[in-house]
């Protein structure tokens, strides 16, 4: 029983870290049918970014954990933001494989861009977490994956919040469902765009900067979580925000009980592992478990 | 390939194979062979992007099973190593095979990330039964000897050999995009819908461009394995798989000539071009132009300039200035599926 909690709680912790990079791959793909490949490497560049506010002097002082936390994610807002509006906006009227090949340019550029700057070796990043546990009813709890697991779920939360409650949020959504009708309703759709890629950003700064403890720091730390995300967002449907979040955390949960209790499977098969799950999703239920079938008229 | 100019181009390729290495020195010679190799993977890659629509960012990983079919039959098995190369074709074909039955089913955004996983996912599996591939270590081949009586410098013996089957794989490419199953492939590229209604089957056609691609692939990996003489897990990286993508949108999708250039690129741009082009920057601001990644960084700005300004490639280049006419990348020509599909 204690050791069926502790993998569920470890599995809770990587799966937040692949839900929210899947919410971010989801708000992307919901606007412009783009599966973003550059989500990873934005999240693993925007980390870096974290490293360099923690560890670096900048104007006479090094920042402590949670004000580089906070400045990090307005940053990585700015930085999507940013590359939707030089990367992506020339290429509005291309076809969606030639944007699909620009953010597989973007994967490119950024991680040969962070071993230039910061080199490829590993790096140690901190946790603002203890590495202590809770003891309840025989039960260790890691307060390193109850503190991912929390950090994570607010931020995605906090999104929820701003997509149900706001009148941007309710643009952005009329923007995704019908681009056409929303911008003769006079709604700026491609800021919104650009907008969304902004929220991705920082999405992935979350999930960048609460796995890169655990994983370490290095250039192609996110490719792995990205194949996660990716099949944790198909396993909910791609379609679906509610389905990414719910695909990631179960996908986390179902990995670290693979890895618990059936012994053939170990770390190096949680990759085939995941490729098999999101295959069969694929085969069986390719609208994912909360999307919306698509009928195409022939 | 179109009519005469098609074949008198084939015959010039043929003459430059010919020339090419009287005129190399060794090492030369050698990255030669490796062009050679990667134009096989290419054509097949092709196949399947260029010709189908399918963007596919796994190959490298059918390249890496061919290789280590080849190994394992070689070091394992005491096979000749020549003979392993239509059983590394047919092993990856297979495994492709398998791969986009499901895969395929799929529109375009699916199947290129469920591809991603494959790299990733290959490193992980030959990494969990090391006694049959070697594990991290990986395995060691004999340097590859001149056969059929002939003695020759092995450099020079790989070139010949990589170019021999790379020439016979073009003409293969050219037999199977020119005909009837062809006009399948760019049926389904043009539009899925219109394919269907004319009676093709979409999923069907799909799955085996992605089997004849990964097929290539194979037999492409076998040849790489010969010549680098050694396979482990990070032989065939995702950044293998990224860069065999690139060498497919540089030299123009759906041109098998252009890529001849793809390949040039694949071989060239990560030692010798990107570097060069770098060294240019560096002599006006003061960086470090060997870093790593620094190559890397070179490569993308290159793909994302060509998506911008020349989205058929080196060969839509080409044909701009023989006709005087602007060629639009064949599968970028498609474009978003009108909201009426949709119901």
């Amino acid at each position: 029983m204690q050791q069926f909690f502790q993998a569920l709680m470890s599995g809770l912790a990587d799966g937040s870290i692949y839900a929210s990079l899947a919410l971010a791959l989801v708000l992307i793909y919901k606007a412009t049918e783009v599966i973003n490949f550059a989500q990873g490497e934005m999240a693993m560049f925007t980390t870096y970014i974290a490293y360099a506010l923690l560890t670096h002097p900048h104007f006479g002082h090094t920042l402590s954990y949670w004000p580089a936390f906070f400045v990090t994610l307005a940053i990585a807002f700015v930085f999507g933001v940013g590359l939707q509006r030089v990367v992506i906006k020339p290429l509005e009227r291309a076809s969606v494989l030639t944007v699909v090949m620009a953010t597989i340019a973007l994967l490119v550029i950024l991680n040969g861009l962070a071993a230039w700057i910061w080199s490829p070796e590993l790096k140690f990043f901190p946790s603002p977490f203890p590495t202590s546990t809770w003891v309840v009813g025989g039960v260790h709890i890691s307060k390193q994956d109850t503190g991912t697991f929390g950090v994570t779920l607010a931020c995605v939360a906090v999104l929820w919040l701003f997509f149900r409650f706001t009148k941007l949020g309710l643009a952005m959504r009329a923007g995704a469902v019908n681009p056409l009708a929303a911008r003769l309703l006079g709604v700026r759709t491609s800021w919104l765009l650009a907008l969304g890629w902004g929220f991705a950003a920082v999405l992935g700064a979350v999930s960048g900067m609460m796995s890169a403890p655990t994983n370490f720091l290095s250039p192609s730390m996110m490719q792995a979580v990205l194949i996660f995300a990716f099949a944790g967002a198909v396993l909910g449907g791609l379609e679906s925000p509610v389905g990414a979040v719910a695909g990631g955390l179960g996908l986390g949960v179902l990995l670290s009980m693979l890895g618990t209790y059936v012994h053939p499977v170990t770390p190096e098969l949680r990759l085939p592992v995941a490729l098999l799950v999101l295959l069969v999703v694929l085969l069986i239920r390719p609208a994912g478990i909360f999307g919306r079938v698509v009928v195409r008229r022939v | 390939m179109r009519g005469r100019w098609g074949y008198a181009g084939f015959a010039v390729l043929v003459v430059a194979v010919v020339i090419a290495p009287l005129l190399s020195t060794n090492y030369r010679t050698f990255q030669l062979a490796f062009v050679g190799i990667y134009l096989i993977a290419l054509l097949g890659l092709n196949i399947l992007t260029g010709f189908t629509g399918q963007i596919s960012l796994g190959h490298g990983a059918f390249m890496g099973i061919g290789a280590y079919v080849t190994t394992i039959l070689v070091v394992d098995h005491g096979w000749n190593d020549l003979l392993t190369l239509p059983l590394a074709g047919i092993v990856a074909g297979l495994a492709g095979l398998a791969f986009g039955l499901p895969a395929t089913r799929f529109a375009g955004p699916y199947l290129a990330l469920a591809t991603f996983a494959i790299p990733l996912s290959f490193i992980g599996l030959l990494k969990r039964f090391p006694h049959f591939t070697g594990g991290t270590l990986g395995k060691q081949l004999p340097t590859a000897q001149s056969q059929f009586g002939i003695h020759t410098n092995p450099s020079v013996w790989i070139y010949w050999v990589s170019w021999i089957v790379a020439l016979v794989m073009f003409l293969l490419a050219f037999l199977i995009v020119r005909g009837r199953f062809g006009r399948a492939l760019q049926s389904v590229r043009d539009s899925e819908i219109a394919a269907t209604a004319s009676g093709v089957s979409t999923a069907g056609v799909k799955t085996l461009a992605f089997g004849i691609s990964a097929f290539f692939c194979g037999v492409g990996g076998g040849l790489f394995a010969i010549a680098v003489t050694y396979v482990n897990p990070d032989t065939f990286p995702i950044d293998l798989s990224i860069l065999l993508l690139v060498g497919i949108v540089l030299g123009g999708a759906g041109s098998l000539s252009g890529m001849i250039f793809g390949a040039l690129f694949v071989e060239f741009i990560r030692i010798t071009w990107g570097p060069a082009l770098l060294d240019l920057f560096s002599q006006v601001h003061h960086i470090n132009t060997r870093a790593p990644g620094s190559s890397l960084v070179v490569y993308g700005v290159v793909l994302l300039l060509v998506l911008y300004v020349a989205p058929a490639g080196a060969a839509g280049l080409v044909r701009r200035v023989l006709t005087g006419k602007a060629a639009v990348a064949a599968w970028a020509k498609q474009g978003r599926a009108p909201a009426e599909d949709q119901v």
